[in-house]
């Protein structure tokens, strides 16, 4: 009995109530030791993140264009917010940006949950095959735009040939990257190829998570597999799915180096998702007031938009 | 008897020989699939310059070095009567690119951006490591004043698109001279990491029972001591699995690299894109670059298998 009361009142003494005076002569305290160990941390993301961004936010109300850097900074208010929202191109690679987040992440949750659902038949090898399937999601994304191009090149590429094998239509005759009409679903293909393994290993998870012995009172009830599915697979893994949703809509809101490779936001800009747009605002005009602004409307509606679903997240795990 | 025991049980927790193998065919049919322009990258690799562009693309075709001999080297192209007054060629890969009227004129610069690649990489590992283990313990054993809007701060910083920060850091480095060095990027890869160690890190130490620690501040142990002896060994495993996670983002990282460097300290990212040989991009040679960086990856996710889901959710699911 005092075994186990001893040490834990020993260390509420030394942790929480004692001053630096009972500790003296054994080393820092505890208070001190927190402070020192998390200080380096916070001070280094201060430097590089909060800094920079407060700096950001300061520039953002200026005019300040880094080819003409040799103008004085000049304060306009919020003329670049209002710009911004007022630009009708911008909404255009808004919508563009949107139409990408929607249909990889549907097409990624379909696959994801999909292949979940056939892996965890735990078949033989099946970890084997796992592991060759999420080998695409750990590499990388700017590795992965380069090499397709080559795979997508009409005539010389891979891909095209295999699709005229199965429907006969002529290989030089479509581009995936280079028609307005492809080059959409060109980019969700590829993103799709790459992170479907990524939600497989969520939802996994998710579905490992269900304890057998549900299932086997399903089964004394003799509810068939399809109402098994509705009624406790998939509301015991909705959480995870929706954990899998937020991680793929965040990183494809801010998707940049796969797309910028495999076609830079064309042909024209029909893939021009924004981080292109800020990209070629910011290092291609150098517009950096303005970019500025665009820069943290983006950030905004990602943390906002992150903190609301979070918020349901929590609301669904509790129930 | 226990024949129609077996079944009841399979149809309920594992499932029947026939679903097991639809399943399984239907998976490995996807991996076999997906694993496809990997190796068809792998194996351009081998392919000699008219071989990669041929079409219809090839399958079987007479494999060459060349690839891998054109990624490290620079060549000139001469006259044949040129090479023909030339000493014989002594290394094998001197006598491959003589067959093509070109002669070696030097190394490319492949060797020193690997270099930049693992210089950048490791020392930032080491550093958000360093920095993450010393504030997850913290965070993880002491009291810290709004702990949890630290721990959220810490990980917001992760929301913002990469083109956005790099906007007031490119600034920033400009007016420090730190464009284009080492210095600057191991700190932004640093800073980019260590909310990725520290939530993952906490997790882990997390799982370690606080008994063991405080048995050894009851023998005398300082909490210095007590972390060095007690704690650290135990979370040996999580820590090399948060390294190797740090690692591979920095190794893979393009935006940053790609607006942020231009020679000095660029990596392998923004670099493969731009090998080039006469008349375009040097595919074989690409080929050779992606595989050659690639292969570390696959090792990694292998090595990684089991920790591989919590460091993709940031620690959110454990298994």
């Amino acid at each position: 009995m005092t075994a186990i009361i001893h040490p834990d009142a020993s260390v509420d003494r030394i942790g929480q109530t004692t001053p630096r005076v009972a500790r003296r002569g054994r080393g820092l305290s505890d208070r001190g030791i927190a402070w020192l160990f998390v200080t380096p941390t916070i001070a280094l993301l201060l430097a590089i993140n909060i800094f920079p961004l407060i700096w950001m936010i300061r520039l953002s109300f200026t005019s300040l264009n880094l080819s003409m850097s040799y103008l004085p900074l000049r304060f306009v208010g919020l003329d670049n917010y209002a710009d911004i929202l007022s630009d009708e191109d911008l909404w255009v690679r808004l919508q563009t940006t949107a139409q990408f987040v929607i249909s990889t992440v549907v097409l990624e949750m379909l696959i994801g949950f999909g292949l979940a659902l056939l892996i965890n038949r735990q078949f033989r090898s099946h970890s084997f095959w796992t592991t060759i399937i999420l080998l695409p999601m750990m590499l990388s994304p700017a590795v992965v735009g380069n090499f397709w191009t080559l795979l997508f090149q009409p005539q010389i590429g891979p891909f095209n040939y295999v699709i005229s094998l199965f429907t006969g239509i002529p290989p030089s005759s479509f581009s995936m990257t280079g028609e307005v009409a492809l080059a959409p679903w060109t980019i969700v293909l590829v993103d799709t190829w790459m992170w479907a393994p990524y939600v497989m290993l969520i939802c996994l998870a998710g579905l490992r998570s269900i304890p057998d012995y549900i299932y086997e009172a399903a089964e004394v009830d003799r509810a068939s597999s399809w109402r098994q599915f509705w009624s406790i697979t998939l509301p015991m893994a909705l959480p995870f799915l929706m954990l899998a949703v937020l991680f793929r809509a965040i990183e494809n809101f801010k998707m940049f180096d796969m797309v910028n490779l495999l076609t830079s936001g064309g042909p024209g800009s029909t893939t021009e998702l924004v981080s292109i747009t800020l990209k070629r605002a910011a290092f291609e005009k150098w517009r950096t007031g303005y970019s500025s602004a665009l820069a943290i409307i983006l950030f905004v509606t990602v943390f906002g938009a992150a903190n609301i679903y979070v918020k349901a997240l929590n609301r669904v795990k509790q129930r | 008897m226990t024949a129609a025991a077996n079944t009841t049980a399979h149809s309920i927790v594992e499932a029947s020989p026939r679903v097991k193998t639809v399943a399984g065919a239907l998976v490995i049919i996807y991996a076999v699939v997906a694993i496809l322009p990997l190796l068809w990258i792998a194996v351009t690799a081998f392919k000699s310059q008219s071989d990669a562009i041929a079409y219809p693309p090839k399958v079987i075709f007479q494999p060459t070095l060349e690839g891998y001999v054109n990624l490290f080297t620079v060549r000139t192209r001469q006259t044949p009567d040129f090479i023909a007054g030339l000493p014989p060629a002594t290394t094998w890969y001197d006598k491959l690119v003589r067959k093509h009227d070109m002669v070696i004129a030097g190394p490319s610069k492949v060797v020193p951006r690997f270099i930049n690649s693992l210089v950048i990489g490791f020392g930032s590992t080491f550093l958000a490591v360093l920095l993450g283990t010393l504030a997850a313990y913290a965070f993880s054993r002491f009291r810290i004043p709004l702990a949890d809007d630290l721990l959220f701060f810490i990980l917001s910083t992760r929301m913002m698109p990469p083109v956005a920060v790099a906007i007031p850091i490119y600034l920033m480095y400009r007016q420090l001279n730190l464009t284009d060095t080492w210095t600057g990027m191991i700190l932004l890869y640093t800073a980019v990491n260590v909310s990725l160690a520290v939530w993952l890190l906490k997790g882990f130490i997390d799982e370690i029972p606080r008994e063991y620690e405080e048995a050894a501040l009851v023998d005398g142990y300082t909490r210095l001591q007590a972390l060095r002896k007690v704690v650290l060994p135990q979370a040996v495993t999580g820590i090399a699995a948060t390294a190797i996670f740090c690692l591979i983002f920095s190794w893979n990282e393009y935006a940053f690299a790609v607006l942020l460097t231009s020679g000095d300290a660029q990596t392998m990212p923004p670099f493969i894109p731009f090998i080039i040989g006469e008349g375009g991009q040097d595919w074989p040679a690409v080929a050779a670059a992606t595989t050659l960086f690639v292969i570390p990856i696959v090792l990694f996710t292998i090595l990684l298998r089991k920790h591989l889901l919590r460091g993709i959710t940031f620690g959110a699911v454990r298994k």
